[in-house]
């Protein structure tokens, strides 16, 4: 097992540091001129230039690579061209926004796919499943901003029970942010949930079609018990894969949700960072998601092993 | 009264009746053998007894199991009963364990499912039947994964599960098909013993005639759903009343005709394989040693001639895919040399050009899975044609299509078809085909005939012979199959750990086996034939002695 970690940490590491120098260069160095960039067609020479000296833009790239490097290390993002706050703090605050909702929305769309899809699974082309199939199908055809609109006009406007959007911040208590971000989390979830339910239910019978689930049978389990103690654990590995690839999803991929309930989240500060030009800001937020998503996949890897002992042996 | 009785077993699927009117009948403490092909139904019996058709099967008929009317009992008396009374033993030990699971904790679920034995006891259970399998604590504990083990050390945890309760009936469905013959014959005396041991009945079913004649007291030949023969082994096999029967002995004991006609350079070396060795990479131990190698082929030569066959035998991971893929040039060599018609073919760091790689072809073993299906037969055989310099043109490119398909004792009307309407036999002949349609010097027969039925194999020996009869191609003939080997090669090499332990003419080695390794293949495999004496020697032994 430990052999495995360590092979999985080594590629992770180098993973993130090819991943700084992509965001770095395609940033800074391919587009042309950063402070013109910020300062837009108008701008005279002398201010590009003075705002070039300011920005350390004069070192030459390697440099200037090395000090955005050793800066992220240390917690030092740089100043917000914009906002004029530490790039950090902009980011922290927007983090501890992104990230809650992101997880809440996984366990929701965990917790209905799993039981749905295995339900499915369980009762192949019955009625319950070929309405499951049904209604996964609607699930993931459907946009999930208009659900969330949809979540706003029943939940908000009509019934009254939830707010239609925005964030009282931590200060405000757990509950009150938790019920801020439950209709974005819903919004969220349940395309995701269509879809992981999906591959669960196939990966479900494909691994019931296995010989080792007759050889269950012929033991004496029932099918329920061979199912659940044979069939589940061998299907999770696609159904994992899924799980990581939809929380890297959520975190950096929630734009359009944070913007139709106006949450201060990471994907509303890259796109207002973007219009804005704020270079710094969205080199930092941009590097941060990879690293989360890195993180996850390295997350992901290791569960695989614990789910499949074959894997916990590492293989060159 | 039988421990067994089946009477006017009739199965359906979908209104497709795959059993019909099937009556067996097995004793305590004696082995029932079912012997068919693939399709007779033998599989569909056993699964009818442990009540585990597949969804949308339709059955009647009366099932008894110690005086127990099986047909009666519910999904939950079954599953009572499954594991139980009944254990069973499937054919692929590869897939039939959990992956996720250790070996302990699969033979200790037989235990706690049936009995309300503490963890700790069903382990204990569990540790003796594995045990008695041949699995000691030693080098087998019970957190090992299957993974870890070989196939025939897996089959013993499958039989170790069926047996652990000391079930009246076991049932083995092809238990040894996916083995290597000396791997067979342990397993075959492990089952053997295990019978005799708990006085167990056992309904062994195969396609192998010379197993079952070794193994079984009584016998079922199935065919198209039906028994149509059974009785007494010894009387069965000396008298063979019912054609079929009669048959499948011929094909199983087939040897085509040889008559080979005189072209020019027959004898010529074809291909010439001097001092090959190939090695796989071994992980690293740790991060800084260097990466070890182990030696699959280690300096082994062999020379075919024009229009000769040789044979190539051994067991799993002995080398000889490994040594196929480097003839076949799709994997490098690291040392040695393979000459091909006197040019070089393939040497370290230098591999064929396509003109080279065009004259050697290859039939693999499955003709399920080496076709693309969405092609029509004309398009798969005449897939070669693209290492050819100049393509022919249509009418060169139809005629040769249907030369090669005539050739295999295809029509040429077959050309138009998908390869799905053909069956397994057929579809090898196809196989067949397309390796011959341009014209190579020596086509390698990876397993070709194994996955065949005894009566296709017969035709497919046949057709093989004929082509090397007439028209002098060479083959190299892979199998472990020792008696297919037999049948069709003139000299046959025998490689064990990646060298070949022995070499000569066919007739010799299996008369003489001079090698250690190849006499113990020998006499792993089971022959009919003398299965059949020595159960006879034994039943005059035992009639003298009570008559003494």
């Amino acid at each position: 097992m430990l052999p495995y970690m360590i092979k999985r940490l080594v590629s992770l590491t180098i993973s993130l540091m090819a991943a700084s120098l992509v965001i770095f260069f395609v940033i800074e160095v391919v587009p042309g001129d950063p402070a013109s960039f910020m300062l837009g067609l108008n701008a005279s020479p002398e201010t590009v230039a003075a705002l070039r000296d300011s920005l350390g833009l004069n070192a030459p790239a390697p440099m200037r690579y090395w000090q955005w490097i050793t800066g992220l290390v240390q917690g030092e993002f740089g100043i917000s061209y914009t906002y004029k706050v530490p790039v950090s703090e902009l980011i922290a605050d927007r983090f501890w926004v992104s990230m809650p909702l992101s997880v809440y929305a996984l366990m929701l769309s965990t917790a209905i796919a799993f039981p749905v899809g295995v339900i499915a699974a369980a009762r192949r082309n019955s009625p319950t499943d070929v309405s499951i199939m049904g209604v996964t199908q609607l699930g993931v055809a459907v946009p999930n901003f208009w659900f969330a609109m949809l979540l706003v006009l029943l939940f908000s406007i009509t019934l009254r029970w939830f707010s239609a959007g925005g964030f009282p911040g931590w200060e405000a208590g757990f509950f009150a942010c938790m019920k801020a971000l439950t209709l974005p989390a819903i919004a969220l979830a349940l395309p995701q949930a269509s879809i992981l339910a999906r591959v669960m239910r196939s990966s479900l019978l494909d691994t019931l079609g296995e010989d080792f689930v007759r050889t269950a049978r012929a033991k004496g389990l029932t099918r329920r018990q061979a199912l659940w103690r044979h069939a589940l654990r061998n299907a999770l590995i696609p159904v994992l894969t899924i799980i990581g690839l939809q929380f890297s999803f959520l975190l950096a991929g929630a734009i359009i949700i944070e913007n139709v309930f106006f949450l201060p989240g990471l994907g509303r500060l890259v796109f207002q960072s973007i219009t804005q030009r704020d270079l710094i800001v969205v080199k930092s937020v941009i590097f941060l998601l990879v690293f989360a998503v890195i993180l996850v996949t390295f997350i992901v890897d290791v569960t695989y092993a614990i789910v499949d002992p074959r894997l916990r042996r590492a293989r060159a | 009264m039988a421990l067994l009785e089946i009477e006017k077993l009739n199965v359906s699927i979908k209104g497709t009746p795959i059993l019909r009117d099937v009556g067996l009948g097995v004793d305590a403490g004696e082995v029932l053998g079912v012997v068919g092909e693939s399709g007779s139904g033998k599989s569909m019996t056993a699964m009818a007894i442990m009540q585990l058709l597949p969804v949308g099967t339709e059955w009647n008929g009366a099932v008894r199991l110690g005086g127990k009317a099986l047909e009666t009992f519910s999904e939950k008396d079954m599953c009572a009963l499954r594991g139980n009374e009944i254990g069973m033993v499937f054919q692929e030990p590869m897939t039939a364990l959990n992956p996720v699971q250790t070996i302990g904790d699969q033979v200790a679920e037989t235990i706690l499912v049936h009995s309300g034995k503490s963890r700790r006891e069903a382990r204990r259970i569990a540790r003796e039947a594995l045990n008695r399998v041949g699995l000691p604590e030693d080098r087998f504990p019970l957190d090992r994964y299957p993974h870890d083990l070989s196939g025939g050390q897996r089959q013993r945890v499958v039989i170790a599960m069926a047996i652990a309760l000391r079930p009246k009936l076991l049932i083995a469905d092809e238990p040894t098909t996916a083995l290597d013959v000396t791997t067979q014959a342990q397993i075959l005396k492990l089952l053997k013993k295990l019978v005799d041991e708990d006085g167990m009945g056992m309904i062994l079913i195969t396609h192998d005639l010379a197993v079952v004649a070794d193994m079984a007291d009584h016998i079922a030949i199935m065919k198209d759903g039906e028994v149509v023969e059974a009785g007494d082994t010894v009387t069965l096999f000396r008298e063979m009343k019912h054609p079929y029967t009669r048959s499948l002995f011929e094909a199983s004991n087939h040897v085509p005709s040889r008559n080979p006609v005189n072209v020019p350079g027959r004898g010529k070396p074809v291909i010439e394989v001097s001092g090959v060795v190939r090695d796989y990479p071994l992980p690293r131990r740790s991060l800084f040693s260097a990466p070890g190698h182990f030696r699959a082929v280690d300096h082994v030569s062999l020379a075919i001639g024009r229009g000769e066959n040789v044979g190539l035998v051994g067991e799993s991971g002995c080398g000889k895919s490994t040594l196929t893929r480097a003839i076949l040039a799709l994997d490098p060599v690291q040392s040695g040399e393979i000459k091909l018609d006197g040019g070089v073919f393939s040497t370290h760091g230098h591999g064929p050009d396509r003109d080279m790689r065009r004259r050697v072809q290859v039939v693999f073993q499955d003709p399920y899975s080496s076709f693309n299906p969405r092609h029509r037969v004309d398009r798969l055989i005449a897939e070669p044609f693209f290492l050819l310099d100049e393509q022919p043109d249509r009418e060169e490119r139809h005629r040769r299509i249907n030369e090669a398909l005539v050739n295999v004792g295809l029509q040429p009307s077959d050309a138009h078809k998908y390869i799905h309407e053909f069956s397994g036999g057929q579809r090898q002949r196809i196989a067949i085909a397309r390796a011959l349609i341009i014209e190579p010097s020596l086509i390698v027969l990876d397993e070709a005939v194994s996955a065949l039925d005894v009566s296709i194999r017969a035709q497919i020996l046949d057709l093989l012979a004929d082509l090397s009869d007439r028209l002098a191609i060479s083959y190299l003939f892979i199998s472990h199959d020792l008696s297919v080997v037999r049948a069709i090669t003139d000299r046959v090499l025998v490689m064990k750990s990646g060298k070949v332990v022995e070499e000569g003419l066919t007739e010799d080695v299996f008369r003489n086996p001079r090698h250690p390794y190849t006499k113990e293949l020998l006499a792993a495999t089971p022959v009919l034939d003398e299965a059949l004496k020595a159960r006879e020697a034994r039943a005059a032994a035992s009639g003298l002695g009570a008559s003494s």
